[in-house]
């Protein structure tokens, strides 16, 4: 079974929520839609308070080359423009809509009906997805139309879907893979097509059977798509590891994908793709994952982008007794939250609820030098020596030893047994080099 | 209110910790020691005992009163180099002798550096070593392993087999006639039981200690198997020009410390390198030196002094080895 | 025997004179020519190479200075003027005396005064924190008590208080080099005047939000009312961005301010004690000296002779940093 060839960890499962059919989360009352849920420039806000807004409707455009469009996840009156506090407590601006009814934008087909036949061609899809807002909803939430359209000189070969889904816990993308193959499938297909290859591989992990037997069901119908299962191995979802997993080539250091022709997106993307070119529907629901040993609930929601985050942990019975942190995202890459008043995102994808026991960071002591972290470390990097390099800020000698790879999984601080925070000192040490290298003049 | 934890990511942490790694290698080292037990008796029992003991103890005034840290023998670190020098040590060794050698590993070589991790010699050898050239003597008085529970008194001793060879060899008499003089050399007394130091008695053990560590991923095999695979070839190369002078490549890997050494000491993560490459040089100069040691030197046995002189190599190792990247910048 | 010795001896001694003459040799051929007064220079100066003036170290701020036409833009804020007087002497220059400064850390949010909001659990560096996001508090402003600004001093001059979670500087040992000030990635600490017998007026707080939420968050923030402005009588205070600055440059110490100000954000330090107040008082250490103090006598309700029977005559160097709480009273 293929996997990627260096380093990784082996973190539990605790897909404890892989059973949880998707449920629609109920609409909020008021719903705040931040203008950063993407990478890049924040939207431009086109509304104006008072305004009435339907669901789907186009709330602000996107402000340049990579930022991406927003629009109104509920229908109701814009009741402020205004900045709020994101999940980590930094200010950010958002349009604040006061919900009244559900009504959609009239052109967004609403059916359930399975749409196969692709009508749009390359260019036209490559439009319709920049103007629905998708982005991708793999972490990043990097504009999907800049990822499909390949700079000068650089030809895409072949798309990956990532459905690895290694961050432990996580299982918004295998609830898609279940019960929406088709749509993925369909989505993959357009994005083939805008990519104009001929080659679509899902990478998916060995410890998902119930998708792979699914997706393996489905996707003879898809002759260009083949399923490659690959071992259990984190982070194999991290885009330079799935391309090195399923086709066996590197990405350089420095580069990007598509220097060895893959464009890789997330499963989530793909049916956020699919249901913006066939039933035209701009990406304003996300589905998210509600987990945790001490959750009171195991669930799966469908939620629309702007819901609060303290309305979910509301309607799903409170902060357990128990937990003392909640994640936004998985608990190798996610982000703890510092205020819960914050919305959902696009690319949000779990409640996760951990304990003191399971997330406290216990004492550090001194290194060992086992070199742990450097088996660990996926990019192949020696995050003991970085660690000390940033801390006493020798940022030439860091850059020397590459902390610019660094991919922040955070396998070097999983797997140290002397509890050192090596990521949390890397990752800066990594902002400020690459601070340092971008303001260099170019050659 | 509750007020929730917050931190940079990851959250979660593996389960394996300091304490948890040294507490697996005493482990492997467990049946190293019941087999001296099962030799010597009582005198294995106590020299054990009093290099646990000595050591942490050592460590504990060291850190209370010297240093006045915190208090680090929790992390099992102290008691493993006091089952190891107690390995190292002659069976019948006096408990003085011991206490010398945990004053000198944990005193000298570990805490002057700065304590766990930031030494630059494996302290149970570094201990050894000041035994050995301080009471040279009383370290090479070996007892032969005798039936279950051996009297500890009246033991008869003997020489090491390395040492049997040696002075045979000086005296000049061909190998094989060695081996067929003494009894002692065959086999299966090697795997089972032999004179040597408390820890080197049976070659199974230490075998079974090696495969425990490896199943619990407690260590890589680079450091051993490259030390095996360099003595192996690099006695080979000797035996075959001279099988008159010296001996063959399988009794350099049996006798000695060799598997001690090249299972327990060389594989020190605080004293080995840190990239597979870079362990990789590291065992073949370790059993370039120990065969050079042994056939040309003046001691019989060398893998001790191999092993430090490849220790205080390590930082270059490191800084020169660097591990393989993912991927190099594009052309 | 005998012979052997000898032999020895004079063998070894005429290698050593050998390799002497060698080195001689290899060292009047390899030799560096350097301006003899950067020796001169560099002996003057304190030699605690900490980077505070601004070159990479003691040797270079004196290559810096000997080669340099004049010392405006040089200055070491160790030595302070007399070593910059000495320096001046030997190279022949002339230098303006600067006033010494000292670090001032404006946050004044202790853990009781500013409630934490979430527990920090990563790496103990401010610098870390600061990149995660805003803060443990709900004052994304002030100080995130990691001790950056401790870990950056050379001199030991500035240590957290572990009940207020704060900075404290140390006057004395302060040699305002700045290093604490560049390691503070919230920008909390500032070079500040010394002032007359190290007295100083400052407002303790840089947190920019409107008034409502800079109290709700800590109740010692600056609120940006901006009755101290109106207030001062020099003109020395000025509200920007809902926060006051006091500039030192005008600011003549009369402590109306102080007074003034509703949630006691302004603190002037080393100042005698006020007449007793009920209650406020006790507080009032015994640190300041006991002397009448012209410059910084208040001009109304300071009574020269109350400072000099209350405080004790001894007032030596090592409490130099209190705050006088004048404005207590208002709090309630």
């Amino acid at each position: 079974m293929k996997t990627f060839s260096l380093g990784g960890v082996h973190p539990a499962d605790n897909k404890i929520s892989c059973d949880a059919a998707i449920e629609n989360f109920p609409i909020p009352e008021t719903a705040y839609i931040s203008m950063s849920q993407h990478l890049g420039a924040p939207a431009e806000p086109i509304v104006a308070v008072g305004d009435k807004v339907k669901v789907g409707q186009l709330i602000a455009n996107a402000s340049g080359f990579i930022s991406a469009p927003v629009h109104s996840s509920v229908s109701g009156t814009v009741k402020a423009i205004d900045t709020i506090k994101d999940l980590a407590g930094n200010p950010c601006k958002a349009v604040v809509i006061t919900v009244e009814g559900d009504e959609w934008v009239e052109t967004i087909d609403r059916s359930d009906a399975i749409v196969k036949e692709i009508k749009l061609d390359s260019k036209e899809i490559i439009a319709k997805i920049q103007e629905c807002g998708v982005v991708g909803l793999g972490g990043a939430t990097f504009p999907t139309n800049v990822k499909l359209s390949p700079p000068p000189g650089k030809k895409a070969e072949f798309l990956i879907i990532n459905a690895a889904e290694c961050e432990p816990y996580l299982t918004s993308d295998y609830r898609v893979l279940v019960e929406m193959p088709e749509q993925v499938l369909i989505g993959a297909s357009i994005m083939m097509k805008a990519l104009n290859v001929t080659q679509g591989f899902i990478g998916i992990e060995e410890n998902k059977p119930k998708a792979i037997e699914i997706l393996n069901k489905y996707a003879s119908a898809y002759p260009q798509i083949k399923v490659v299962v690959l071992k259990k191995k984190y982070p194999q979802g991290g885009e330079k590891q799935l391309i090195d997993a399923v086709v066996g080539r590197r990405v350089p250091s420095k580069g990007l994908p598509i220097d060895t022709g893959a464009v890789v997106q997330n499963v989530g993307t793909a049916l956020a793709v699919y249901e913006a070119v066939q039933k035209n529907k701009p990406l304003f629901e996300g589905i998210l994952t509600v987990t945790g040993q001490c959750s009171n609930v195991q669930k799966n929601y469908k939620h629309r982008v702007g819901t609060p985050i303290s309305k979910i942990i509301e309607v799903t019975g409170g902060i357990p007794e128990s937990a003392a942190k909640v994640i936004s995202g998985g608990p190798m890459m996610g982000k703890a939250m510092a205020n819960l008043d914050a919305p959902t995102l696009k690319g949000s994808s779990s409640v996760l609820y951990l304990t003191e026991e399971q997330t406290k960071r216990k004492e550090e002591s001194n290194c060992i030098r086992c070199g742990k972290c450097v088996s660990a470390c996926p990019m192949g990097l020696e995050p003991y020596l970085l660690n000390k390099l940033s801390k006493v800020a020798r940022w030439d000698d860091a850059e020397a030893h590459f902390i610019y790879d660094c991919i922040e999984c955070g396998c070097c601080q999983f797997t140290c047994p002397a509890y050192i925070p090596l990521l949390d000192s890397i990752r800066f040490g990594k902002a400020k080099v690459m601070g340092i290298m971008r303001s260099r003049p170019k050659k | 209110m509750k007020k929730l934890l917050v931190s940079p990511s990851p959250h979660i942490h593996g389960k394996e910790n300091t304490r948890n790694l040294m507490r697996d290698v005493i482990i492997a080292l467990l049946p190293a020691v019941a087999v001296s037990i099962y030799y010597f008796g009582f005198s294995a029992i106590k020299l054990v005992l009093v290099g646990v003991i000595s050591c942490m103890l050592v460590e504990f005034l060291i850190q209370k009163f010297l240093l006045k840290g915190k208090c680090t023998i929790c992390d099992c670190s102290a008691a493993l180099t006091g089952v190891l020098l107690a390995l190292n040590l002659p069976p019948n060794s006096p408990w003085w002798l011991m206490v010398i050698g945990a004053i000198v590993a944990i005193g000298v070589a570990k805490m002057t550096f700065g304590g766990l991790g930031q030494n630059l010699f494996n302290p149970a050898l570094v201990g050894r070593v000041f035994l050995l050239v301080s009471f040279p003597v009383l370290m090479t008085d070996w007892t032969a392993p005798a039936s279950f529970f051996g009297a500890s008194l009246d033991a008869a001793s003997g020489a090491t087999p390395l040492a049997l060879v040696k002075e045979a060899v000086a005296a000049g008499t061909p190998v094989s006639e060695i081996f067929a003089q003494n009894p002692s050399l065959s086999y299966s007394q090697l795997l089972f039981a032999r004179v040597g130091s408390a820890g080197e008695v049976s070659a199974i053990a230490l075998l079974l200690g090696f495969v425990y560590l490896l199943v619990r991923r407690v260590i890589k095999p680079h450091i051993t198997l490259s030390i095996w695979a360099t003595v192996f070839v690099f006695s080979g190369i000797l035996w075959l020009c001279n099988p008159d002078q010296f001996t063959d490549p399988i009794f350099n890997l049996l006798t000695g410390g060799m598997l001690l050494g090249s299972i327990f000491m060389a594989t020190d993560y605080v004293t080995s390198p840190m990239s597979e490459k870079g362990m990789i040089i590291f065992g073949a100069g370790i059993g370039i030196i120990t065969i050079l040691i042994r056939e040309f030197g003046a001691y019989p046995e060398g893998i001790s002094f191999a092993i430090l002189i490849m220790n205080a190599t390590v930082p270059l190792i490191n800084m020169y080895v660097k591990p393989k990247r993912f991927a190099k910048e594009a052309k | 025997m005998s012979t052997t010795i000898i032999f020895t001896v004079v063998s070894l001694s005429l290698l050593g004179l050998l390799l002497a003459v060698v080195l001689y040799f290899v060292a009047q051929k390899f030799k560096v020519e350097e301006d003899p007064r950067i020796d001169i220079v560099e002996a003057l100066m304190p030699g605690a190479n900490c980077g505070g003036c601004g070159q990479a170290g003691c040797r270079a701020f004196a290559e810096a200075c000997t080669k340099a036409e004049n010392l405006d833009n040089l200055y070491c804020p160790v030595g302070g003027n007399p070593v910059m007087q000495k320096i001046a002497g030997a190279l022949g220059f002339e230098v303006a005396e600067k006033a010494p400064m000292v670090a001032v850390v404006r946050c004044a949010g202790s853990c009781d005064k500013r409630p934490k909001t979430n527990v920090y659990d990563g790496a103990a560096s401010c610098a870390i924190m600061s990149a995660l996001y805003p803060g443990d508090t709900g004052c994304k402003y002030g100080c995130l008590g990691k001790g950056d600004c401790t870990n950056a001093c050379n001199f030991g001059a500035i240590s957290m208080d572990p009940v207020s979670g704060l900075p404290v500087v140390d006057d004395e040992k302060c040699t305002a080099c700045g290093a604490c000030v560049k390691a503070c990635p919230k920008g909390v600490i500032e070079l500040r005047n010394k002032g007359p017998k190290s007295r100083r007026v400052f407002v303790s707080c840089i947190n920019k939000d409107k008034g409502g939420v800079a109290r709700k968050a800590c109740t010692a923030a600056c609120i940006g009312c901006g009755k101290c402005a109106k207030t001062c009588p020099f003109g020395a205070i000025t509200v920007e961005n809902n926060v006051a600055y006091i500039d030192f440059n005008k600011c003549k110490l009369c402590t109306k301010c102080v007074a003034e100000c509703p949630t006691g954000a302004i603190h002037a330090v080393n100042f005698p004690p006020r007449p007793p107040k009920p209650a406020a008082a006790p507080a009032a250490p015994a640190a300041a000296p006991a002397e009448k103090a012209p410059a910084a006598a208040p001009a109304e309700k300071a009574p020269a002779a109350a400072p000099a029977e209350k405080a004790p005559a001894a007032a030596p160097a090592e409490k130099t940093q209190v705050a006088v709480p004048v404005a207590e009273k208002k709090e309630a």
